[in-house]
């Protein structure tokens, strides 16, 4: 309650300078930069992970003297987990308070209906972490920082064939699932690739609860490995079934499987499991244990995913608006397009021509009922 | 041969599941000729005592993981599933056969407890409300506005579905729309027998459908109070005239038949510990599927029943497509209604004129 009234306070406040303001940007002394998401509702945590991140980017951009000479200020509007309310803030944040840039959202459902606005209007819209690949397809000012979805079956197949050296595993996808479709497509077509054989391609479909009868024949089939790309609650249950069936061979997944619920669902039987994630907390490299040092300074806590993307989601647009040297719209769009080889704490950013982030993945395994980081795959 | 076998121990695990709550539906229509749709809402329910009951901090610090913690929890939740039945009975279905005091005072309570929380959200609040709605419930009724009774199978079959509704709409306000984690409360071991895998949790659930099942057989066919059961079955009005008080009766049929589905809910989280407030919907139609197909009103047909809709879906994902799975047990039900409408064990049923 006490963040949502400062963020109506600071909205009116910014009002009231702005009406003051010519359309023009260039003309303040501050730099603003919209950004929405989930501050309530079922999914808060998205969107509040997201913003300390982006918090955090901003206050280290502003103590180093800001960009352009000029002091970059972000207003945050809470769009309640809601996709109609994320178009209605988004259309404020643009009408009212004239952003030059967007940063936003974690949910694909609501960055696909907040995009077109901004498509329509000209404003970049930089996505910390929506992976559904028709977020980026909506126009040519939508970006975003994480990778996409069909890329996570291409680092388990990577990982599966060149680092655990197995020739022969099985597919168990929910076949109501784009997510899981996509993955489990691009898995199978790249293990393939890499000399690798699926021995058996079972589905099953989300909120079913049993699934022995498929566990079953892929079990006569022999295979080193189960590759499922689903969500956490059914991958427990999957994993508890696999277990009470004799099946001892590890599972693979992606980043469906990233919840605190995954060990209290699948508990021992998740055992020696891998999926792929967006980062980890573990990972050696300096620059991550900085941010997450400071993170847990800050805010107390273990920055997830989402606070990890929207750290470097800030900073990507921050770096854009520099190399751009102005803060007309157009001219930041342009500069975001050309953003390369940016090291990042999720991982060294390159935007390709889709506007899509090329960039590695982490390889997580359940060891010990906690997730351990085990290695990094490039693209 | 050994995944045949072993698929064939799967569909067993899977249909006793369903057996177990296709023997509370059989049961309360062998005597009421009633379908009732707010079984499989029981059976969430149960589902949900049970979790609450593992998770209290009393449970937690005296019981463990032990057989005994187990049937402590069985025990509570099919006693809380029988008095839900026995209310739902009472403030549902009997104001639909006779006229009952305190049905509106009942029901206008529950609606004041929704506005107290719109408007407070505290206890304090909720508890203003249910009195105001009990308040306004016994001035109507005073003043003489009270549900019409005529009785009809049609009203109270609608009454049913609407109850089903209620508690499953209830259900994911109270116990919250996410799915819930059951805890493992009874040790599991997986035994190896000649290259088949058999969880000692899947064999406690088969043989606990087995032994209600010979129960509530000895229950129905060789007690007084099954004698009674049988007699109201036979017809009411008889019953009620040879001194039978019908009503209690009914209202024992309904919680017989509820902790039926209690038991079900703890027994099949036990297996699949997946639990929400709309977990009862499929499986509670497969069961009724079951129950058809074995002959409704006949348990030990229920039981068979829903061992073959197990075993016909298992079947169908394991050779088949795993699309069919909720498809199989309704093809099921087709068919057996053009071949044999009256079930595998039921007697043909002569219409009295």
């Amino acid at each position: 309650m006490k963040r949502r009234s400062w963020i109506q306070a600071s909205f009116l406040l910014c009002t009231t300078v702005l009406t003051s303001c010519s359309r023009d940007q260039g003309q303040g002394d501050e730099i603003l930069i919209g950004e929405y998401g989930s501050l309530t509702g079922t999914t808060a945590t998205f969107g509040i992970s997201t913003m300390n991140g982006i918090e955090m980017a901003l206050d280290e951009v502003n103590q180093s003297g800001g960009l352009l000479g000029k002091t970059v200020r972000v207003i945050v509007e809470d769009d309640q987990g809601r996709p109609e309310e994320a178009q209605t803030v988004v259309t404020k944040l643009i009408t009212r308070d004239r952003v030059v840039a967007l940063l936003g959202e974690v949910a694909s459902s609501r960055t696909l209906a907040a995009a077109p606005v901004a498509q329509q209007m000209g404003i970049p819209m930089v996505s910390p972490s929506s992976t559904n690949p028709a977020v980026t397809e909506v126009g040519d000012f939508i970006f975003r920082v994480c990778f996409i979805d069909p890329f996570q079956g291409l680092v388990m197949a990577k990982f599966a064939a060149q680092s655990l050296q197995l020739t022969d595993v099985a597919v168990l996808r929910d076949i109501k699932n784009d997510y899981s479709v996509g993955l489990a497509d691009v898995f199978v077509e790249n293990f393939r690739t890499l000399g690798g054989t699926i021995v058996a391609d079972e589905g099953y479909s989300e909120g079913d609860t049993d699934f022995s009868a498929q566990l079953t024949s892929i079990r006569a089939r022999r295979p080193q490995a189960i590759f499922v790309p689903g969500y956490y609650t059914e991958v427990g249950l999957i994993a508890r079934q696999a277990k009470s069936l004799g099946i001892e061979v590890p599972l693979l997944g992606g980043d469906g499987w990233d919840s605190p619920s995954l060990v209290e669902i699948g508990g021992a039987a998740l055992e020696g499991s891998y999926f792929s994630n967006h980062y980890s907390v573990d990972d050696p490299s300096p620059a991550i244990q900085k941010f997450v040092g400071d993170y847990r300074d800050r805010y107390g806590a273990t920055p997830d995913a989402l606070a990890g993307l929207g750290y470097d989601a800030a900073q990507i647009l921050f770096d854009a608006i520099r190399r751009a040297g102005s803060a007309d719209p157009t001219a930041i769009r342009d500069a975001l397009a050309q953003t390369k080889d940016f090291a990042g704490v999720t991982g060294v950013t390159t935007l390709d021509e889709n506007r899509n982030a090329v960039k590695p993945a982490v390889v997580l395994q359940v060891n010990d009922g906690k997730l351990v980081y085990v290695e990094t795959i490039n693209p | 041969m050994e995944t045949f076998l072993q698929q064939l121990v799967n569909g067993i695990s899977q249909g006793s599941a369903y057996a177990l709550i296709a023997l509370g539906y059989t049961m309360v229509y062998g005597v009421l000729k009633l379908i009732n749709f707010a079984h499989s809402d029981v059976y969430m329910f149960g589902a949900f005592m049970g979790f609450y009951i593992a998770n209290s901090s009393w449970f937690q610090a005296t019981m463990g993981t032990s057989v005994l913690s187990g049937v402590v929890v069985l025990l509570g939740a099919m006693v809380l599933a029988s008095m839900l039945g026995i209310l739902i009975e009472r403030f549902a279905y009997r104001p639909g056969r006779s006229p009952s005091p305190g049905t509106l005072a009942f029901w206008f309570g529950i609606l004041g407890a929704g506005f107290g929380y719109l408007l407070g959200k505290t206890p304090g609040a909720v508890a203003a409300g249910v009195l105001a709605g009990i308040v306004v419930g016994v001035i109507l009724e005073k003043w003489g506005v009270r549900p019409r009774a005529q009785s009809s199978s049609l009203k109270i079959l609608i009454i049913a579905i609407g109850v089903s509704f209620f508690l499953e709409n209830s259900g994911q306000q109270v116990f919250g729309a996410d799915p819930k984690f059951f805890p493992q409360i009874i040790p599991t071991k997986v035994l190896n027998v000649a290259g088949l895998s058999l969880d000692s949790q899947k064999l406690t659930v088969l043989g606990v459908a087995i032994v209600l099942m010979v129960l509530l057989n000895v229950i129905v066919n060789y007690t007084k109070t099954g004698r009674a059961m049988r007699a109201v079955s036979f017809n009411l009005d008889a019953a009620r005239l040879m001194g039978i008080n019908t009503d209690r009766i009914i209202a024992f049929t309904f919680g017989l038949g509820s902790a039926l589905a209690g038991a079900g809910g703890i027994l099949v989280s036990l297996m699949y510990p997946k639990i929400d407030p709309l977990m009862g919907i499929l499986p509670g139609l497969k069961a009724f599927v079951a129950a058809v197909l074995g002959g409704i009103g006949n348990i030990t047909g229920a039981m068979f029943g829903g061992l073959i809709i197990g075993l016909a879906e298992v079947m169908a994902v394991g050779y088949g497509q795993s699309t069919y799975r909720d498809a199989i047990a309704f093809v099921i039900l087709v068919l057996i209604l053009l071949i044999k409408p009256t079930g595998i064990m039921g007697k043909g049923m002569v219409e009295k004129v």
